[in-house]
């Protein structure tokens, strides 16, 4: 009896604690002060000068365009590359699984440091480019990790059964392997989005003048304190999280039944 | 032949992007420029990276990284098993709202704390309500060990959560018929089984609190010096990439041999480590 209390103390404590900061910034958020010492009022103000902020809203296209490109180009290029993996030597294969997981093992701010040697080295100005570079290379071993094992489910003389009825390899690889690992790319396009969109570390270092990531812009800010408009910021991306989330949950119900 | 074209890229850019940059680094940290402009190999920037100011850094990143790590075992675990028993009505929910601040921007969940703890933030505010002096919360080193166990709790929990799942249930069932305690069931059962769960949500919560430096920057400003800020310093302040190289490498060391380690103390079953983040 004593247990089932103090569970549900400790659960409340828990949750407490992840969402008191977030609650914190909602509250203030529309407080008509610039001070979250004191409560001034009842305002709009942040929201609105959030979205006069030139900074903000110019950092979050570039957030949105990097994360399209980078999880395009790499759903595309990991997709292939686990199709290539699949029907490689097992030693071959191993070899390559290894570097790929380089990038997910490494500290970001090793892989963030070595990319901006290369562009250094290579000549080519930080900037857009260089970032979603950067995104593709982050994105590109979660893809190849989410598809290979549809391949891996898949069964194995599927693509040699297609193509021997007559079908071109890129016939095949449309009509019969793309239906058996669409979940896989799914799955993989989805994690490089959403890793793209969250980056901070690797973008900071491969990013030049002019062009920075809601990250890159949150962290300039917050190093010269506090600022009303990024309150105002985290609960709208609050909001948005938990509603996509709230509809991701409803689906994956759906589906289950 | 097209299995052959369709990785072509993959190699490319595995080579181009992911082989060859950390060559560079390598490179970079085994060759040293003297004042006429020669460049010679030596590990001069490696010894360097051993001076007592560097060792203190090298340390005091391993000591908070550690002390976080264990923090979030101790407040994660009973978590994970409340969340793993708690009826299958509210369990999915709750486990959703257990992620959602993780899904939140990392930059966010971290100044959140700077609006709490600063010098007007919200405590010293509760504090200076009651009468009370006010405290210099924020840039201390406790402030950026809770922004590590505030950021990285939920990377502890889940993998445990997930084996805790997963563990069959008449084991459990058969210690409680055979006689066995609570405690015992627990520390006979529960907790060997789950040990793959808190190995990797123990690497999972060391790697990013052992070389962050975001953390350290918002919450301790600028001199609180850990891994991730020297290296961050040496590239983007001082220009002395060769040193900052060799810390990088050094780092990099330190991260793959602990996993090595702990890929040897949970045994060579992946399938196990509960890696369902996603």
């Amino acid at each position: 009896m004593v247990g089932k209390w103090l569970k549900r103390l400790y659960t409340i404590l828990m949750f407490g604690f992840l969402y008191a900061p977030i609650a914190v910034l909602a509250i203030f958020s529309f407080n008509d002060s610039k001070s979250t010492a004191k409560w001034g009022g009842f305002t709009f103000d942040w929201y609105k000068s959030l979205f006069q902020n030139d900074l903000i809203m110019r950092s979050l296209y570039y957030t949105i365009l990097v994360a399209i490109i980078a999880s395009a180009i790499s759903t595309l290029i990991g997709t292939f590359a686990a199709f290539g993996l699949y029907y490689m030597k097992p030693l071959k294969q191993k070899v390559l699984l290894n570097v790929n997981s380089l990038p997910i093992l490494n500290p970001d701010i090793v892989t963030g440091i070595s990319l901006m040697t290369l562009f250094v080295a290579l000549n080519i100005k930080l900037g857009l480019i260089t970032m979603i570079l950067a995104h593709v290379t982050f994105c590109i071993p979660y893809v190849v990790l989410s598809v290979l094992p549809k391949f891996k489910q898949m069964p194995s003389e599927m693509l040699e059964a297609a193509m021997d009825l007559g079908a071109t390899p890129w016939y095949a690889f449309r009509k019969v392997i793309y239906p058996e690992i669409k979940p896989g790319i799914i799955t993989g396009a989805l994690i490089a989005f959403t890793l793209s969109i969250d980056d901070f570390v690797i973008s900071f270092f491969n990013t030049g003048s002019g062009v920075s990531n809601l990250s890159i812009a949150i962290y300039s800010m917050a190093r010269r304190g506090i600022k009303p408009e990024i309150n105002a910021l985290s609960t709208l991306m609050f909001i948005t999280v938990l509603i996509l989330l709230l509809i991701l949950n409803k689906r994956t119900k759906i589906e289950e039944i | 032949m097209i299995k052959r074209l369709a990785s072509g890229p993959y190699l490319f850019w595995l080579i181009m992007f992911i082989i060859v940059p950390l060559l560079m680094v390598f490179g970079y940290s085994i060759v040293q420029t003297d004042s006429s402009g020669n460049l010679s190999v030596s590990f001069s920037n490696f010894a360097r990276a051993f001076d007592p100011i560097y060792i203190t850094v090298l340390g005091r990143s391993l000591k908070i990284a550690l002390e976080a790590t264990a923090i979030c075992l101790l407040m994660g675990y009973p978590m994970a098993m409340i969340l793993a028993k708690m009826n299958v009505k509210y369990r999915t929910f709750a486990v959703m709202m257990f992620v959602v601040p993780m899904w939140m921007n990392f930059l966010l969940r971290t100044y959140a704390w700077m609006t709490i703890l600063g010098k007007n933030g919200v405590l010293n505010g509760i504090l200076s309500f009651f009468g009370l002096p006010q405290v210099q919360f924020l840039y201390s080193e406790g402030a950026v060990l809770l922004g590590m166990v505030y950021n990285f709790l939920p990377f502890m929990v889940l993998p445990i959560y997930t084996v805790l799942m997963k563990m069959d249930s008449s084991l459990i069932e058969a210690a409680e018929d055979l006689g066995g305690n609570k405690v015992t069931v627990f520390s006979k059962v529960i907790l060997p089984l789950s040990i793959p769960g808190v190995l990797s949500g123990v690497s999972m919560v060391f790697m990013p609190a052992v070389s962050t430096f975001v953390i350290s920057n918002l919450l301790y400003g600028g001199q609180y010096m850990l891994i991730g800020n020297l290296i961050e310093q040496q590239y983007l302040v001082v220009n002395d990439w060769n040193f900052g190289s060799a810390v990088a490498m050094i780092l990099m060391a330190l991260i793959l041999i602990s996993m090595a380690v702990m890929n040897k103390v949970g045994g060579d079953n992946p399938e196990d480590r509960g890696t369902g983040l996603w």
